[in-house]
């Protein structure tokens, strides 16, 4: 579903991304981890078709995702930027609302499925009760999870999330990897840019890593978070652990 | 009130009740505004005869051939600043944004002014100068476009310091112009740079309508585009919008409705500014909704402000809205200091 292969990429000549391999099928959760400046968020760039590597390709439903046309790409792949800032004051309705754009024609009326769509992706990410609050008064998890709404109610086969967690206590961590989850077993393809190695470990089916814009392991989550390669790369010892259901924790030490 | 907010969407017939009673409230204006004016003797307010209209009388005249053609001018102006502001405003994601900030008035105003030098106006009459000034406008915006690019984005900041830099430019560069003009241009120029509606004719309504016919059909179809990107560059593209094309084409329609409106009027400050800000914090920040009630709220103000001028002894019509929208906007910047939907980050 989607593909990047011996990708390369840097801003101002200064390599960001050296050649990163990275496939993720229909049916598959992917995380993507690595320190800070690892080239993670350019990865998920890469994949979304929002950058085109410099060498190397990068494929969504095995075509070049520069060439298919924003709108019908956007049917198909949804992408939440790690950023997001609006410079007028819409309610987190609108927003989400937003999220229906390749799905209306014309001028963009809303239809009552465009209203349905929206008002169920609140709920599902447990912000139906902030529908009418002007997005930029929100906290800060408050607006991740409008924004994964935005995603979700796309109604994309992939999705792409840089730090979907970011700020959300840890209650509503877990919820939004379990919408996740939800879309993955509907056989959507999710890949998610994360710090959050425990969540990773527990709902990944794969974990990429990367370091210095490489890829340095890339498997299933509870071995890549035991390879040396990933703890050296963040400069600590990771231990990993078990739960009663088996599921991973890391302690970093 | 917003209208996708709450449980309200915006409907085909929502969008077509509010345009219908914006329509009807400029028409109502169309008609009146003409019907207002100094008396025969120039003092105080008189008001026509409808009846008068229709015979071979003086009123009949001042109101076909004087009033009619101007508000009708003063409307196109209005709508045209208004709605250009409003997606200058959308598309730099700032609310600063309006024609002045980015040069393309003064670059307008330099066009007219070399065009008036150079005697256009004595071969083609003010409609040779009228082009110069669209001329001006676009090869303004095109400038600053250039300037302010970063790659391939076009962050707000660095595009507002190109605008104002331009703008300064070119202001200055028009003065060094009138320094070589003799009194008769000098005059021109000062009279066209201050702006007014004195002297519309019909004709000239009938040849700006479709360059603000098609710059208003091209921003009211882009409504959701306009939307999206007010979350920037990334997240527009990520939600399906062509980020490049809908930027250009936006860039363009509004460049074409503020060089049209400053052919027909010249500079006329504060309605590019003033009307989206005043409309967003009443009907909301939803393009599909805000470019259409700024088009109407910039033909119903300039209408409203040239009637006041024309009442006052014929001042140019941007020394009114000036200082009419100055106070104004000043208000609603207190009030939005004090938390409504105005501004951002307060």
């Amino acid at each position: 579903m989607l593909a990047l292969t011996a990708a390369t990429f840097g801003y101002d000549a200064r390599p960001v991304v050296r050649d990163v391999s990275v496939a993720v099928a229909r049916g598959e959760l992917v995380a993507l981890i690595g320190p800070n400046g690892a080239g993670k968020t350019t990865v998920a760039r890469l994949l979304a078709g929002l950058l085109a590597p410099a060498s190397g390709t990068a494929r969504v439903d095995g075509r070049d995702p520069r060439l298919i046309a924003r709108r019908a790409l956007a049917r198909t792949l949804a992408y939440l930027p790690q950023r997001y800032e609006l410079a007028f004051p819409f309610t987190a309705l609108e927003v989400v609302m937003m999220g229906r754009y390749a799905r209306q024609r014309g001028p963009g009326f809303d239809s009552a499925e465009d209203e349905a769509a929206a008002v169920a992706a609140l709920a599902r990410c447990d912000v139906a009760t902030l529908a009418a609050r002007r997005f930029d008064t929100l906290s800060g998890g408050e607006r991740r999870r409008v924004l994964l709404a935005q995603a979700l109610c796309q109604g994309a086969d992939a999705i792409i999330l840089d730090e979907p967690t970011a700020a959300l206590d840890p209650a509503h961590a877990l919820a939004v990897a379990r919408a996740l989850v939800e879309e993955r077993t509907r056989g959507a393809a999710i890949v998610i840019v994360t710090h959050d190695l425990d969540l990773a470990g527990r709902f990944a089916d794969r974990i990429v890593a990367l370091a210095d814009g490489a890829v340095v392991a890339d498997g299933p989550a509870a071995a890549v978070l035991r390879a040396p390669a990933v703890a050296a790369a963040f400069g600590v010892t990771l231990h990993v652990g078990a739960l009663a259901d088996g599921a991973p924790f890391v302690v970093a030490r | 009130m917003s209208f996708v907010g709450g449980s309200a969407r915006l409907t085909r017939a929502r969008w077509i009740a509010v345009m219908t009673m914006g329509l009807v409230v400029v028409g109502l204006l169309l008609v009146l505004a003409p019907l207002v004016g100094p008396g025969h003797d120039g003092r105080g307010v008189a008001l026509m005869s409808p009846s008068a209209l229709w015979g071979d009388g003086v009123d009949a005249t001042i109101f076909w051939n004087v009033r009619l053609p101007r508000t009708l001018a003063a409307a196109l102006v209005g709508a045209a600043l208004a709605a250009a502001g409003c997606a200058f405003q959308a598309v730099l994601r700032n609310p600063l944004a309006e024609p002045f900030t980015l040069g393309v008035s003064s670059g307008a105003s330099l066009a007219a002014v070399i065009a008036i030098r150079l005697g256009v106006a004595s071969v083609l009459g003010t409609a040779g100068v009228g082009a110069a000034a669209v001329v001006g406008a676009v090869a303004a915006v095109a400038l600053v476009w250039q300037l302010g690019r970063v790659g391939s984005s076009l962050p707000p900041a660095t595009l507002i310091l190109a605008g104002v830099t331009v703008s300064m430019f070119c202001s200055a560069a028009a003065l060094v112009v009138q320094t070589t003009a003799d009194f008769a241009e000098i005059s021109r120029m000062l009279r066209w740079m201050m702006g007014g509606l004195e002297w519309t004719q019909l004709a000239t309504v009938l040849r700006a309508l479709p360059a603000v016919a098609l710059g208003a059909a091209v921003l009211l179809w882009q409504g959701r585009d306009l939307n999206a990107l007010a979350a920037g560059d990334e997240a527009a593209a990520s939600v399906g919008v062509a980020v490049g094309r809908a930027q250009t084409l936006a860039f363009a329609a509004a460049s074409l409705l503020v060089g049209t409106s400053i052919a027909i009027a010249g500079p006329v400050g504060f309605v590019g500014l003033i009307v989206p800000h005043a409309l967003r914090a009443m009907v909301g920040p939803d393009h599909r909704v805000l470019v259409p009630m700024s088009l109407v709220g910039g033909a119903a103000l300039v209408v409203v402000c040239d009637t006041v001028a024309r009442m006052l002894g014929q001042l140019p019509v941007g020394v009114v809205t000036a200082l009419a929208g100055g106070p104004f906007f000043l208000m609603l910047l207190v009030r939005g200091k004090r938390g409504s939907a105005l501004w951002r980050g307060e």
